[in-house]
């Protein structure tokens, strides 16, 4: 299933979407595919796989030290296809930096991401008018390549992003880098406000999910009244920081806190 | 213009802006602001007085007659290291703050490695009476000690960073960070031709008075052009600012030396553009020490300046190009540079420009008399008496 497809399921059902994040081989790469188990027991509706950069800088110090970990632990480019091929039965988006798709080759990086069923991809470092020749590439494969939108992007910034948009938008709440945070940022519902009217005047509509800062069912529940779905990352990577002693109290209360987060997408 | 970034910010294949979305307005503001700024007449005046009567611009290009007679061509030194503070490296820092201050902006943020940039930047911001904050590698700043007091001393708070190789690229993911939750009252002081466009344009531009300088110094000295005009690179700012002015005269050789550690073949170095690969890493398409999946290596220069796995993009492509021949020296002959400019000509470098030093002594020898050859003495040595004696120590 494609992942608009995905949204539109969802809207039918009267629900959001759940996306889950956590960090590929954090803190192994056998853990990830039960993690993933767990998330998906618990109810999300698209795992971000994250694989790991040295120099992360759209991340705070809970994904840096997560990538860290992972890195050191020997994760990269092969072993995290491998790891992502084996997960089934969710949708999957490859969250990683521009230079790791550069390496691998843009062609051969969308290839693999096709055949170990990533839907899309999201490069916090790769901005529209650098797309270009990864784009094209993705016009032959059934992976998207997933913009972002954030509270400085001007409406002309918003319509080249939108035009060249698919999957879904991940519209960044605040400014600042990946991080839990207390409450949700009022800036967020009027950024979906103007993001929506854009899609009106450019005709072409992409699911809109928030992330950065999004930690709590409350907070899950306040962003899907007004967007498609609700981007939960750090919060998994620090409930895995508190539970590296057991792997079984782990994966529950991931499920737990997977089913929390998940109720709160639904539209009563 | 020989070197002009394309509409992208693209030098030939090199630069572009990959920076975070969050950033791409800032970016383009500053874009805007800078090339308003750059013609403006009251901007350069203002700049060109602070350069002149607080950095002390221009500093002096200087015959090297006893290193000259060791070796054989004429070398002179253009004294960078006189720049107030220490190093080129307020040239820049009094460019961007003046134009962050005409930006409204009124907290400055910075990286720095050898602690020589975050030192500039906290001279340029207090005479311009705005925040500042330095973001510094735990392991740097542990080498510099000297430099975070100096910092200290000047109102910068300095934020040290503990992730990664604790060094300078580990500094420049931070202080992009800080960057990305501040960008609508914070200004992001790069100090160096590396980053998203138009960072690489707009610190070459403020370092062009190297080059510039140094053209009417040699034209009036000597009445003609040097035969090969030599500088360190670690993210290639002293190099750019004095090669800049004379790109187009095809008989200058310019040539840049990067830090060759304990070895190419030991993989403990910093030399992106002798032994790098493409990629991308902060905001720009460059050469970048990397393994093969694109994780971004640790480098190693005993010089902190140098200790970076990338550099700038314009540079980058004029190594491509051939315009500019790279080559790299070790630390151990860097140190015996070191110790020779300091014994013959009272002069104790900075470890990075120690390099170029050790370099343009071979290649005075190499051409021998009646050739000139010009260094870039980019920084004073102070800030390295420690690791010097320490290196010295391990030997003896």
């Amino acid at each position: 299933m494609t992942l608009e497809e995905t949204f539109k399921k969802l809207n039918i059902r009267n629900e959001k979407a759940l996306i889950g994040f956590v960090t590929a081989g954090y803190p192994t790469a056998d853990a990830t595919s039960e993690i993933a188990d767990a998330l998906i027991r618990g109810g999300v509706d698209i795992l971000e796989l994250g694989l790991p950069f040295s120099d992360p800088i759209a991340d705070g110090v809970t994904i840096q030290r997560a990538s860290e970990i992972s890195l050191r632990a020997g994760m990269n480019t092969d072993i995290y296809f491998d790891v992502a091929a084996g997960i089934k039965g969710v949708d999957k988006v490859c969250l990683t930096y521009y230079n790791l798709v550069l390496q691998r080759g843009l062609e051969q990086f969308v290839s693999d991401c096709e055949s170990s069923g990533i839907g899309g991809m999201v490069l916090p470092d790769l901005p529209v008018e650098e797309s270009k020749p990864l784009l094209k590439i993705c016009e032959g494969y059934e992976t998207d390549l997933i913009f972002i939108i954030a509270p400085t992007t001007t409406a002309k910034r918003m319509a080249k992003i939108l035009d060249a948009a698919a999957g879904f938008i991940y519209v960044v709440s605040l400014l600042g880098v990946t991080g839990t945070r207390d409450t949700v940022s009022d800036t967020i519902q009027p950024l979906i406000k103007s993001i929506r009217e854009q899609e009106v005047s450019v005709g072409k509509e992409v699911p809109l999910a928030v992330g950065f800062g999004i930690s709590q069912p409350e907070h899950v529940r306040t962003v899907c009244a007004f967007a498609d779905g609700a981007i939960v990352g750090s919060a998994f990577i620090k409930l895995i920081e508190e539970e590296l002693d057991s792997r079984n109290k782990m994966l529950q209360r991931i499920e737990n806190f997977t089913r929390s987060l998940k109720a709160g997408t639904k539209i009563a | 213009m020989l070197s002009k970034p394309d509409e992208h910010g693209k030098y030939g294949i090199y630069g572009g802006k990959f920076a975070p979305e969050v950033l791409m307005t800032a970016l383009e503001e500053l874009e805007e602001a800078f090339s308003r700024v750059n013609s403006d007449k009251s901007f350069r005046s203002e700049l060109s007085s602070l350069l002149s009567t607080y950095a002390g611009r221009p500093t002096p290009l200087y015959l090297a007659n006893n290193l000259s007679e060791m070796s054989g061509a004429k070398i002179y030194l253009k004294r960078e290291d006189l720049v107030h503070g220490g190093a080129h490296k307020l040239n820049n820092t009094l460019g961007q703050c003046l134009l962050a201050k005409h930006m409204g902006k009124k907290r400055i943020i910075a990286e720095t490695g050898a602690g020589q940039h975050g030192v500039a930047t906290a001279m340029a911001a207090a005479v311009l009476g705005m925040d500042c904050e330095v973001y510094m590698g735990t392991e740097d700043v542990e080498r510099q000690k000297l430099n975070v007091f100096r910092m200290k001393l000047l109102g910068a708070k300095v934020n040290p960073v503990d992730s990664g190789s604790k060094t300078l690229k580990d500094a420049i993911n931070e202080a992009m960070r800080d960057w990305v939750a501040n960008v609508e009252n914070t200004y992001y002081l790069i100090g160096s031709v590396v980053g998203p466009h138009p960072y690489p344009l707009i610190v070459r531009e403020f370092q062009r008075v190297i080059g510039k300088e140094t053209k009417e110094q040699i034209l009036a000295a000597e009445g003609r052009l040097p035969d090969v005009i030599i500088a360190c690179v670690g993210g290639g700012s002293n190099a750019l600012g004095i090669f800049y002015e004379f790109l187009e005269e095809k008989e200058v050789e310019l040539k840049g030396v990067e830090a060759a550690g304990k070895g190419l073949e030991t993989g403990d170095h910093g030399a992106s553009l002798c032994a790098g690969t493409e990629g991308v890493l902060h905001g720009m398409y460059s050469k970048l020490l990397q393994d093969e999946h694109g994780q971004i290596k640790q480098s190693y220069s005993f010089a902190p300046g140098l200790d970076y796995p990338g550099v700038g993009p314009e540079l980058a492509n004029l190594a491509e190009s051939g315009r500019v021949k790279m080559d790299c020296v070790t630390d151990t002959e860097t140190l015996s540079a070191f110790a020779i400019l300091s014994k013959k000509e009272g002069i104790i470098p900075a470890l990075e420009s120690a390099h170029a030093v050790h370099y343009a002594i071979e290649e005075a020898k190499r051409r021998g008399k009646g050739s000139l050859v010009v260094v870039n003495l980019s920084g004073r040595g102070d800030k390295d008496t420690f690791i010097v004696a320490e290196a010295i120590g391990d030997k003896n």
